[in-house]
C-alpha cells in the first residue's frame, strides 16, 4: 500500500494505492490521523488506484468520518472507488456514510 | 483440496488471499466472485489472528482449500480460544455515524459473501475449525 498526500485550497487529497487489509490498515488509519492533527477536516480518499480493501479499511474510514465531522468542521470523501471496493461498501451500509465521487476532480470540487 | 500453513500474523494475509484467490479463478469463478472470496478468507484469517491468537505471538493458521462439484470450500483451523462467529452480534447498518460499531463488520461480510459459514470449536483438541462454501453462479 502506498499513500500520498496533496493539500488543495478547501481540502486535502489522500491518495491510497495498493491493497488495505488488517496488515496495511493503520497506515491509512496514520494519514488520516495525521491530517486530523493538521488541523485538516476536509478530506477527499483518492481510491482510483486501490485494489483492495478489507473491513480493516472500512473500520480506518469511519474512525476518520467521525472525527471530521465533529463540530461540523469537515467530512471525508471518497473519490473514484472501483467496483469491487464500492459492491463491498455498499454490502458494509457505508455508503450511506461517505460521499461518493466518480473522480478526484469533482471531490476537489464539493469542498 | 490443497493444505497449506501461515504463521497467525497480519503480514501473510497477502499470501491468504493468493491461495485462495488462486484455487478460486481456477475453479472457474469470475473476477467479482473470486475478489469476494478473497475478502470472507482474510475477514476470516484477520479475525482468527486478531481475536483468536490474541496476545499469542507464535500462533499458526492452518487453511485448505479446493474446488467440488461447483463450489469452493475453505477451512481455516487454529489452536487459540474459541472465537464463534455466530455468538457475535450483526452490526447495525442503519445506524447512523455516531452509533455505528466498529466490531462484527469482518463476520457480517463473511456471512454475506459466502454460501455457508461453518464454525467448530473443538477443545480437547485445541483446535477450532471454521469451514466456508461458496457455490458458482
Amino acid at each position: 500500500m502506498e499513500i500520498t498526500v496533496q493539500e488543495f485550497k478547501h481540502c486535502d487529497m489522500i491518495t491510497v494505492k495498493g491493497r488495505v487489509d488488517s496488515a496495511t490498515a493503520p497506515q491509512l488509519a496514520q494519514a488520516l490521523e495525521a491530517a486530523n492533527d493538521g488541523g485538516k477536516y476536509k478530506l477527499v480518499v483518492n481510491m482510483q488506484d486501490l485494489e483492495y480493501m478489507s473491513s480493516a479499511g472500512f473500520r480506518a474510514l469511519l474512525a476518520a468520518q467521525r472525527n471530521c465531522k465533529k463540530y461540523n468542521r469537515g467530512e471525508v470523501v471518497l473519490a473514484s472507488v472501483p467496483d469491487r471496493i464500492r459492491e463491498a461498501l455498499e454490502l458494509a451500509g457505508f455508503t450511506e456514510l461517505f460521499k461518493t465521487f466518480d473522480d478526484s476532480l469533482a471531490a476537489v470540487g464539493h469542498f | 483440496m490443497r493444505s497449506v500453513q501461515y504463521p497467525a500474523k497480519f503480514e501473510y494475509l497477502d499470501e491468504i488471499r493468493e491461495f485462495v484467490g488462486d484455487i478460486a479463478r481456477k475453479g472457474g469463478f469470475n473476477d467479482k466472485a473470486v475478489y469476494n472470496i478473497q475478502l470472507a478468507t482474510d475477514e476470516a484469517a484477520s479475525n482468527i489472528i486478531e481475536h483468536a491468537y490474541e496476545g499469542i505471538a507464535n500462533g499458526v493458521l492452518e487453511m485448505s482449500c479446493g474446488m467440488s462439484s461447483g463450489a469452493i470450500k475453505i477451512v481455516l483451523i487454529d489452536h487459540g480460544e474459541a472465537f464463534d462467529p455466530s455468538e457475535i452480534p450483526m452490526p447495525d447498518l442503519k445506524a447512523d455515524l455516531a452509533e455505528r460499531k466498529i466490531g462484527g463488520l469482518g463476520i457480517f461480510l463473511m456471512r454475506k459473501l459466502m454460501d455457508e459459514v461453518h464454525y467448530e470449536s473443538h477443545p480437547e483438541k485445541n483446535s477450532n475449525i471454521l469451514t466456508m462454501i461458496k457455490r458458482k453462479g
